[in-house]
């Protein structure tokens, strides 16, 4: 061929991912514009902020589920393994009185349970889904066996800072998930590890076939889905003041849903970390939105699945416009 | 044009009449001429065989037939009427049924549940299925094949050879009149196809036309009565058995004689890169190969003998039972991320599943088997990656909008050639390329081979696997022929010719 290869004349800031992601701003604005104007106290400082700190700790969560699933894998581990490690680390701070060492304990229970999920699915070759559900009620059996019935509550406020705290006008938590947020967005697009993990996530065979040393990777990519939920443990367990066996069960399902909503798809190889930190915040302003306009708490899961499906099925036609129209 | 019409077929002149003629089918896939004017008559009663190499046109051939293609031009008549064979079903109706080399039964439904499988309504009593009654039909017909099988034991605890005769038993219960076997013993045990032989024997008994896909010469002097040759989607000629020698046979599948073809530019190649010797593995049995700097080197042989296990094996995809590999003197590593890393690429024979992430975009997909030599310190630089995509766009000639435009909307050409880039820029010296020009267009082909060229003149190694003669022949300074997971034969200077694969190939 003479033709010579066109250069790409798009500008970046319309590249689909980037489409995608001012899409759910948009509809983030539109949801808050029209809920301040149902009720202005809606926009006020503090109800923003405390809404950003709820999506904050949801977002925790589901951080370093993005990066297992961008991966091409999949993480139920995530709630009770937030359990495991508040219930461990709120033992470690209570008999030191030192919540360092709260934080050495969930950060390494976390990792080892995320490294546990990698050595399962490498090792025994058992499907993601497979090995991470054992691990849900393994964990969760752990903490209910460890804890005993009881709960521990009352930390120290050194300690609490991290959960009620603020650092120039601005929670912590909320400085945290930044952080989470610039780290993991680093290591997806800026690091080879990265860029090989939405290769796997596109074609485990052909990464494998391509000289990518898929087991390694795979172990890293749990034991950071494992590490963020330790951290998310720790934020939790500040904010809460208090643990319980019960705490992570419930988060799984709204991890995942943020992470589908932020358009990060399933299957693996596509998505990015800005769009969970949205589907985050999506997430919890229309749940802050529906106790503002007084619907009833049994309605909240319908609109949240509601949600979710819009958001996949959205994606869905506009990867299919695009892959059709070539 | 209407389907129903009844044309020509005078009821006076059936005494010779065939009871299945294809007339004139053409048939063209995208790049393709698949099947040039075929016609072929099918009398009851008799085996008849179709020769052919591969791509010759033989199984989209069975599957005209089949209703699974439709012809572009031509038409088939049963007993001199004209039918339309629009879907398989269409074909089941007509008596017509093909027994894949794939089976399809259910393996958790038994031998009687198989064969009526979505014909039950026949034993349906009272709504219910009289299962004594359908089991009683299942013996019956087993018996009628000389089958002692228990009609109660499940698919899946039969062997290839038992469940290829149920296979068998379902299309006669469909009173089949023509039964299309496609190499029905590419995966049968000698014993096993002599059962097999007896049962054909006893259904063109029963006036059943056998159409029996082969390329085993044996089999082909033993059973046919009359054989059709095809070639290039063409037929070439249809005689009865004796009127042809298996020389003239093999020259038939060949075509042009092998004084004919182009002479290679004899290459001077250098040191060895890879020697393996006595490579076992699974599917492998004693595979003993080297290849040197700066040649090409051919793998010959049919599908499925074993080509491409053996380059996975090499590669590190699959794992070795016995015998060792060297790279560069020295022995090779055991993981194939290391073997990468030590020069060798895989263009994997099918490059959607096995050599492209086709969601991801030309850069991702370009750069992925070199990340590790470009970006040593694991920080990746995208405005790096880009400008290396661009310089492999340009270099490879790839006809692209831009480094972000998805290998998915890519041609099957373009595609090829990323996976070629990818290697290119990991700057391996060994290539394993498995059909690298299968399914791309002649302009793209060409430009594969000049690669090749390249790759070679800059001293690599290069191995390729093709099931077309002539492009093996043209492009290879030696070749290694394949027959049943083994080499069979070793091919060089003046005795690498078409013809002298073939006949180890087809075993004489």
């Amino acid at each position: 061929m003479t033709i010579p290869a066109t250069l790409d004349t798009r500008s970046p800031s319309l590249s689909p991912d980037a489409l995608a992601l001012l899409g759910r701003l948009i509809l983030i604005v539109l949801i808050a514009g029209a809920l301040t104007a149902v009720d202005p106290g809606f926009a006020s400082v503090s109800n923003l902020l405390n809404m950003l700190r709820q999506a904050s700790l949801l977002f925790l969560v589901a951080s370093g589920l993005t990066l297992v699933i961008i991966g091409g894998g999949l993480d139920l581990s995530v709630g009770s393994n937030l359990t495991l490690s508040a219930c461990l680390a709120a033992a470690a701070i209570k008999t030191t009185g030192n919540p360092w060492y709260g934080v050495a304990v969930a950060v390494t229970s976390g990792t080892l349970i995320g490294f546990t999920n990698g050595l399962m699915i490498n090792r025994l070759r058992l499907p993601p889904f497979l090995a991470t559900f054992g691990m849900l009620w393994v964990a969760q059996g752990a903490a209910y066996w460890f804890m005993a019935g009881q709960t521990i509550y009352g930390m120290p406020m050194s300690f609490r800072y991290f959960g009620t705290g603020f650092f120039l006008g601005v929670p912590l938590p909320i400085w945290i998930t930044l952080v989470v947020c610039v780290v993991c967005s680093i290591i997806l697009h800026r690091t080879t590890f990265g860029r090989e993990a939405y290769f796997m996530g596109a074609n485990q065979t052909a990464a494998l076939l391509s000289g990518i040393a898929v087991e390694r990777r795979r172990l890293l990519l749990y034991v950071l889905s494992g590490l963020t939920a330790g951290i998310a443990a720790l934020v939790y367990l500040a904010r809460l003041n208090a643990a319980e066996p019960g705490i992570g069960e419930p988060l799984l399902l709204p991890a995942i849903a943020a992470v589908l909503v932020g358009g990060t798809s399933l299957f693996g190889g596509s998505g990015n970390i800005v769009g969970t930190v949205l589907g985050a915040i999506l997430l919890t302003i229309i749940v802050n939105g529906l106790n503002l306009l007084n619907v009833a708490a049994t309605w909240h899961p319908f609109v949240n699945g509601a949600v979710v499906l819009i958001a996949i099925l959205a994606d869905f036609i506009v990867s299919r416009r695009r892959s059709e129209s070539g | 044009m209407p389907a129903a019409t009844a044309a020509g077929g005078h009821p006076a002149d059936h005494a010779a009449a065939p009871l299945l003629r294809l007339i004139d089918i053409d048939k063209s896939f995208p790049g393709v001429h698949a099947l040039r004017s075929v016609s072929l008559d099918i009398h009851a009663g008799e085996v008849h065989v179709i020769l052919g190499q591969n791509g010759a046109g033989k199984s989209t051939l069975i599957k005209t037939l089949y209703g699974a293609h439709a012809a572009d031009k031509g038409h088939i008549e049963v007993e001199g009427r004209r039918v339309a064979v629009a879907r398989p079903a269409d074909a089941s109706a007509l008596g017509i049924a093909v027994i894949f080399q794939e089976f399809s039964l259910v393996p958790y439904l038994d031998i009687a549940q198989n064969i009526y499988l979505g014909r039950e309504a026949a034993f349906a009593r009272f709504g219910l299925i009289d299962s004594a009654a359908m089991h009683a039909a299942a013996r019956t017909i087993l018996d009628d094949l000389g089958l002692d099988y228990d009609t109660h034991a499940y698919a899946a605890d039969l062997g290839v050879a038992q469940q290829q005769m149920v296979e068998i038993a379902k299309a006669l219960s469909q009173n089949a009149r023509v039964l299309v076997m496609d190499e029905p013993t590419a995966a049968i045990s000698e014993r096993e196809a002599e059962r097999l032989f007896a049962t054909i024997a006893r259904l063109t008994q029963k006036n059943v036309a056998i159409v029996y896909i082969s390329h085993r010469m044996k089999e082909v002097q033993m059973l046919g009565d009359r054989i059709t040759i095809l070639r290039d989607g063409a037929v070439v000629t249809s005689v009865l058995r004796d009127e042809m020698s298996q020389t003239e046979m093999v020259g038939a599948m060949i075509g042009r004689p092998s004084g004919s073809q182009l002479a290679r530019t004899p290459r001077a190649p250098g040191d060895p890169i890879l020697f393996a010797r006595g490579i076992s593995t699974a599917k492998l049995s004693d595979i003993s190969i080297e290849i040197r700097a700066g040649e090409v080197v051919g793998l010959a042989g049919l599908v499925g003998s074993g080509r491409t296990e053996v380059v996975r094996a090499l590669f590190g995809a699959d794992p070795i039972t016995g015998g060792e590999i060297a790279l560069s003197g020295s022995r090779a590593p055991t993981t194939l991320d290391a073997r990468v890393r030590a020069g060798m690429a895989l263009l994997p024979e099918d490059r959607k599943r096995e050599g492209l992430a086709l969601p991801l975009d030309i850069r991702d997909n370009a750069t992925v088997a070199s990340l590790w030599r470009r970006f040593t310190s694991g920080w990746f630089s995208p405005a790096a990656a880009e400008r290396d995509t661009r310089g492999l766009i340009a270099q490879l000639g790839i006809a692209a909008h831009g480094t972000h435009q998805t290998v998915r909307t890519l041609s099957g050409g373009n595609q090829q050639k990323v996976v070629l880039a990818k290697w290119l820029a990991a700057g391996s010296r060994l290539f394993l390329l498995d059909e690298p020009t299968r399914g791309v267009d002649v302009g793209a082909k060409a430009e594969i081979y000049r690669l090749i060229d390249q790759l070679v003149d800059g001293g690599a190694g290069v191995v390729v696997i093709s099931s077309e003669l002539p492009e093996l022949v043209q492009l290879c300074d030696r070749a290694y022929v394949m027959r049943d997971h083994r080499i069979v034969g070793h091919l060089d200077d003046d005795a690498l010719t078409e013809r002298a694969i073939l006949e180890l190939v087809v075993h004489q």
